[in-house]
């Protein structure tokens, strides 16, 4: 399952400073779209309303629509728990729980849900999970060892595990290799292209061959100054922006003229 | 120096390992024989150890200081005076611990025996008798009180770190700062207060003394929950949120699991801390010199007010009675050992290993 992402006149706030402006988007299932542009730009704020993480925050909220496959993400009905369950997202600084072990990592999603399962299904979907985020020949003799001793790289995989365990609609990565070394880097990425062919895929990211190299849209976003709101400057197909933006600033700012 | 090549990085001569130990060593036999040479001279029998240990230390630091500024240079001198200086500190903080337990030690094993475990004090004066009613009495009002204060402490705790926003979490915070200084007298005068309205004027009863224990304990609970909540990191909440898992499912689930370590250290603290209450219990549970298991009605007996009133009330045998006061201070000093052990044992096994 994937689905379209539609963003219209989406205004962020946090408490009365707005921090991203109008930004019309539609972000296509079974592709990666990537976000970048310089810091402070509201990439992540963006890419954290997309399933109403950013709320978790005090004083934030949002104006205008998130369309997700037609449903608004921001109805009045709308739970935001369970916009999350459907909308996986992996952090910047990998983030494994702890006080668990790398088996129930993976299953943290249900097991901190308390859902049931049996002991085979719980098996079943650990190996798939981590064979889908790459990880189960590096882990599968260590299944019950605590999962924050595993490498950068492999704990990064681990949260990816942990993310489509659940099998979401939409998997949300905010700039999730920058704390990573190349080789984890490019299994990271590896990864994303193999997940687009199930999920929608968004990812934040400062490195512009990362971009590059794997998104089939690119969003670019910039910020007049301190204290602006950030704002949408161009939005697509990847090798356009990167060879024949429309936009001036896009120009400056993927030729490294600026930011 | 043999080496032919010489390296800006070289500096100048060390002074060999064994200099600063045998300088000290030297210093304080010398500091011992001048004592003892002035003590016969003056025909004084007392041999006084204070200057001894003041002349030692202070001829070594300046001595060794001298040497190394000459041999070493000032920098490594500098690094010696401040070293012997931390250490003496150090030593100097400890000669009051180590002395306190020498003496609880020494005085409190002459009673510690069997029947000091297995009697109580009905009917006996004089030599004899023990404080198991004593031990029991600490251990019910202790336990109530912790069984009180801990869901208490840790919840509001919880409150203030995961939903607390504004005026009320202000003032929660506030009072938590105030209670925490309540002198222990207040809070057995509370504690006495509260069970005058229910039982009357004259009211003794061991759950008095948990709930001025509670007063005292739970603030202290409040507090290490609190900073071990706050140093959970977001991270894991927002891992937690964006997994689709709901608030209170996140607090109980991680954030707990993952500070439960620093809790538990937490709550051991706050149990020796109102273990060795001696105030508000004389006031609310009384003494007596009975076996009471029942918390709920008549006087019982606690460790500390054991202690007080054996030594207070010295009966015609002085002795056993001081004795049995030394005893019951070195049973609750051990006590308090114990659960600070458990407490370790706790953090080593539940802390996310990795």
């Amino acid at each position: 399952m994937s689905k379209r992402i539609e963003l219209q006149k989406l205004n962020v706030y946090y408490s009365s400073f707005l921090a991203v402006e109008d930004v019309n988007m539609v972000i296509e299932p079974k592709a990666i779209t990537a976000f970048i542009g310089p810091s402070g730009c509201g990439k992540s704020t963006l890419i954290r309303t997309l399933n109403r993480m950013h709320e978790v925050i005090p004083g934030a909220r949002v104006e205008g629509q998130l369309l997700m496959d037609g449903e608004d993400v921001y109805g009045p009905d709308v739970d935001p728990v369970r916009v999350r369950r459907q909308v996986g997202m992996v952090f910047q600084r990998p983030n494994p729980f702890p006080t668990m072990s790398i088996k129930d990592n993976v299953l943290s999603g249900y097991k901190l849900n308390n859902s049931r399962m049996s002991k085979t299904e719980a098996e079943e979907l650990t190996e798939k999970a981590l064979v889908g985020a790459n990880l189960w020949n590096e882990v599968k003799d260590r299944l019950d060892k605590p999962g924050s001793g595993l490498s950068g790289g492999q704990q990064q995989r681990l949260c990816i595990a942990r993310a489509i365990a659940v099998e979401p609609d939409v998997i949300l990565m905010d700039e999730p290799t920058s704390a990573l070394d190349p080789i984890s880097t490019a299994a990271i990425e590896d990864l994303a292209v193999e997940l687009k062919e199930k999920f929608t895929v968004v990812i934040v990211t400062h490195n512009m061959q990362q971009a590059s190299r794997i998104s089939d849209m690119t969003a670019f976003f910039t910020i007049a100054g301190t204290g602006m709101p950030g704002k949408l400057i161009e939005y697509d197909k990847t090798e356009k922006i990167f060879s024949n933006p429309a936009e001036q600033q896009t120009e400056d700012y993927v030729s490294g003229r600026f930011g | 120096m043999t080496s032919q090549v010489t390296s800006s990085f070289q500096g100048t001569a060390d002074l060999p390992k064994w200099v600063s130990p045998a300088m000290l060593l030297a210093f304080f036999l010398g500091s011992f024989t001048l004592q003892v040479m002035l003590a016969s001279s003056t025909e004084q029998n007392e041999l006084n150890l204070i200057p001894v240990a003041v002349f030692g230390l202070v001829g070594y630091a300046v001595a060794l200081y001298a040497l190394s500024r000459f041999v070493e240079g000032r920098r490594k001198a500098t690094d010696r005076l401040v070293t012997i200086l931390v250490t003496a500190a150090f030593s100097l903080a400890l000669i009051p611990l180590l002395s306190l337990a020498y003496t609880v030690v020494q005085n409190g094993v002459a009673r510690f025996d069997a029947e000091f475990f297995t009697f109580s004090m009905r009917n006996i004066v004089g030599e004899g008798g023990g404080a198991l009613h004593a031990i029991i009495g600490t251990l019910e009002i202790t336990g109530i009180a912790t069984l009180i204060s801990v869901p208490i402490g840790i919840m509001a705790a919880i409150y203030l770190v995961e939903y607390g926003r504004g005026t009320i979490a202000r003032l929660v915070t506030f009072f938590v700062d105030v209670m925490t200084g309540v002198p222990s007298i207040v809070a057995g005068l509370f504690a006495y207060a509260l069970f005058v309205i229910f039982f009357g004027p004259g009211v003794r009863m061991g759950l008095g003394g948990a709930i001025a224990l509670s007063v005292l304990m739970i603030p202290v609970v409040i507090r290490a929950t609190e900073e071990m909540l706050k140093i959970v990191p977001n991270e894991l909440r927002e891992a937690a949120y964006a997994l689709g898992v709901p608030k209170w499912l996140t607090v109980i689930k991680v954030v707990l699991p993952t500070a439960l370590a620093g809790i538990a250290t937490g709550v051991m603290i706050s149990i020796a801390r109102v273990i060795g209450e001696t105030a508000p219990l004389l006031i609310i549970a009384g003494f007596t010199a009975s076996m009471n298991y029942n918390p709920f009605d008549e006087r019982m007996m606690t460790l500390p007010v054991f202690v007080y009133t054996s030594y207070a009330n010295q009966g015609v045998d002085m002795q056993s009675y001081v004795d049995r006061a030394w005893a019951g201070a070195l049973t609750l000093m051990l006590i308090v050992m114990v659960l600070n052990l458990v407490a370790r044992l706790i953090s080593k096994y539940f802390s996310p290993k990795g």
